[in-house]
């Protein structure tokens, strides 16, 4: 009985605040716009018959005939795409560093890895604006050492756009890899030398296979939030930087259109559904491996 | 002793600078005699005073902290929950479905949770406020909470519960003396890391806040479109400081009851 109200009460409260919510904006996906509060009809007052008579799906064939949309959820992928990428080339070397350093600086360097984590992310895209607007910092130096002649034009750019990602996400990238790496056996490598590898072959061959869970777990983690993004294209990107979570929120706010912008989340989760299930695989399998 | 390659020493170097120069610039801007942002005119605090006497901020701020004490408590008894039924009670209906829910709200777009919130909220008649956004928070905090503690309790020896339960305690009283103990810092942590993902939010408190329940990071939202501003700098500043000490405090407090635990299995083993 008690072990009943244990899984009871956690389950209860994701099914209510996580699935039934889904269910709604599906179901609203399909209903009209109207000019009322909530502005669509019908709504659960209107009778269960009249709850199912009314829906289509108008809303998703909206979707196809705007090119606005295919076009947002296309530079939507390919963003997130290759800010993954650039993160995992950036975190790489970090968190490979990081398992290599002396055994007593590691909590440290863990540490100084998690702390912007827990830092504001808003404040932490606000912190790029300063840096690559006009007058920004970047420029500045630039200018300074002579490198430029005129302010590069980054602010309001796609580049700012992967610059932010790859900030507030790198964390993501660095920490599953370094766990990873850090259980890896340094013989191993050892051996692969004594065999006649070269120092890249050998990582190549030895190194990057065993470190391959983290390198999935931590581009998952970038992709799947970086593809619904929505700080970062609004503040750092330009009236150019096309990415369905802006255009998500600007449908819900600004046009008011709940139809349209719940069928733009039900067409997202289905983009979303495969990651999510493959990055849940790849967790449980990790989780079996280690217990 | 091992010894960095000077790659590696670049890497961490270069990758340590990318994480830090962007908030080290937004703190000493904060200082800055002028309003214009990027033009050093003498050290000033003056931009700390403004942001004092500035009530809008001030109410937000107190919102947001409001909202964030309640939805990590609850998340983190919720969290806790969960993380146990995932470890220790096997199989049962709807194991697959549980474990789902648990795992998606972690990499769920915020702009899809925040929207499929709202539409509930409406739909139950329930008005937009402080209420609905702690409901919000404590929903995707928890699953967080619940991962963290998760990762501590599969380490967990069981067998230590069982020789509490025969030893007389019944489930509750085994839990609260042997396992929650040992569970401490990672329900701890979760709880702090429930705590800062609320403060942080934006996207989803954005659609379930109603006109009387700005938090703070909306209010940061609605300066910062208009650009960059010595008071938001500021309170960047203070809001950085809170949390390195936390953190900072936190790692101090965990580490030395990770040696008070060594050194207590050091004298069991000397008087075994």
């Amino acid at each position: 009985m008690r072990r009943f109200a244990l899984i009871a009460v956690p389950y209860a409260w994701l099914l209510a605040l996580f699935l039934v919510p889904f269910l709604i904006v599906f179901k609203i996906s399909l209903s009209d716009i109207a000019l009322a509060i909530p502005p669509y009809t019908p709504t659960v007052k209107d009778g269960f018959s009249a709850l199912i008579q009314g829906l289509d799906f108008e809303n998703f064939v909206f979707l196809t005939t705007d090119d606005l949309y295919y076009k947002a959820y296309l530079s939507s992928l390919q963003i997130a795409l290759i800010s993954t990428l650039l993160t995992l080339f950036v975190g790489y070397p970090i968190a490979y560093a990081m398992a290599r350093a002396p055994q007593e600086w590691r909590a440290t360097l863990m540490m100084l890895v998690i702390l912007p984590f827990w830092t504001s992310f808003l404040i932490r895209v606000y912190a790029w604006i300063g840096i690559l607007s006009n007058e920004g910092f970047l420029n500045q130096f630039l200018l300074w050492t002579g490198m430029i002649s005129d302010p590069l034009t980054i602010l309001n750019t796609n580049t700012a756009v992967y610059i932010g990602i790859v900030y507030t996400y790198l964390p993501f990238m660095i920490l599953p890899i370094y766990a990873a790496l850090e259980r890896m056996d340094d013989s191993l490598i050892e051996a692969a030398e004594d065999l006649g590898c070269s120092r890249l072959t050998a990582f190549w061959l030895v190194t990057i296979p065993l470190s391959r869970n983290g390198i999935i777990a931590g581009c998952f983690l970038v992709f799947i939030p970086a593809l619904g993004e929505f700080v970062i294209p609004s503040l750092l990107g330009g009236s150019g930087t096309l990415m369905i979570g802006k255009v998500l929120f600007e449908e819900f706010f600004n046009n008011r259109d709940w139809p349209v912008a719940s069928a733009v989340a039900v067409i997202l989760l289905l983009i979303l559904i495969i990651p999510i299930v493959l990055f849940q695989r790849n967790q449980q399998k990790q989780a079996e491996a280690e217990a | 002793m091992k010894r960095l390659s000077t790659f590696n020493i670049t890497s961490l170097t270069l990758g340590f600078a990318f994480l830090y120069l962007p908030m080290l610039l937004l703190i000493i801007y904060s200082f800055n005699a002028s309003r214009l942002v990027t033009v050093w005119a003498g050290f000033s605090t003056q931009w700390y005073g403004e942001l004092l006497r500035d009530e809008a901020f001030l109410s937000a701020a107190w919102v947001t902290i409001k909202v964030a004490v309640m939805s990590s408590t609850v998340a983190t008894i919720l969290g806790t929950m969960a993380a146990y039924v995932l470890v220790n009670a096997g199989k049962f209906f709807g194991r697959t479905l549980f474990s789902g829910m648990i795992y998606a709200p972690l990499v769920m777009p915020e702009v899809i949770t925040g929207l499929s919130l709202l539409l509930l909220f409406i739909g139950l008649g329930l008005d937009r406020g402080i209420l609905t956004i702690v409901l919000a928070h404590t929903t995707f905090s928890m699953c967080f909470v619940s991962v963290v503690v998760s990762s501590r309790l599969v380490s967990f020896d069981r067998s230590l519960e069982e020789a509490a339960l025969d030893l007389g305690c019944n489930r509750f009283e085994a839990f609260r003396l042997v396992t929650l103990p040992i569970i401490a810092p990672a329900v701890i942590s979760g709880w702090l890391l429930a705590f800062t993902l609320s403060l942080d939010d934006l996207v989803i408190a954005s659609f379930v806040s109603g006109p009387s329940s700005t938090t703070l990071p909306i209010k940061i939202w609605s300066s910062v479109r208009l650009g960059v501003t010595p008071e938001i700098n500021a309170l960047s500043t203070l809001m950085i400081a809170i949390v390195t000490i936390g953190v900072i405090a936190a790692s101090l407090i965990s580490k030395r009851s990770a040696v008070r635990a060594q050194q207590d299995a050091q004298t069991a083993e000397r008087t075994a």
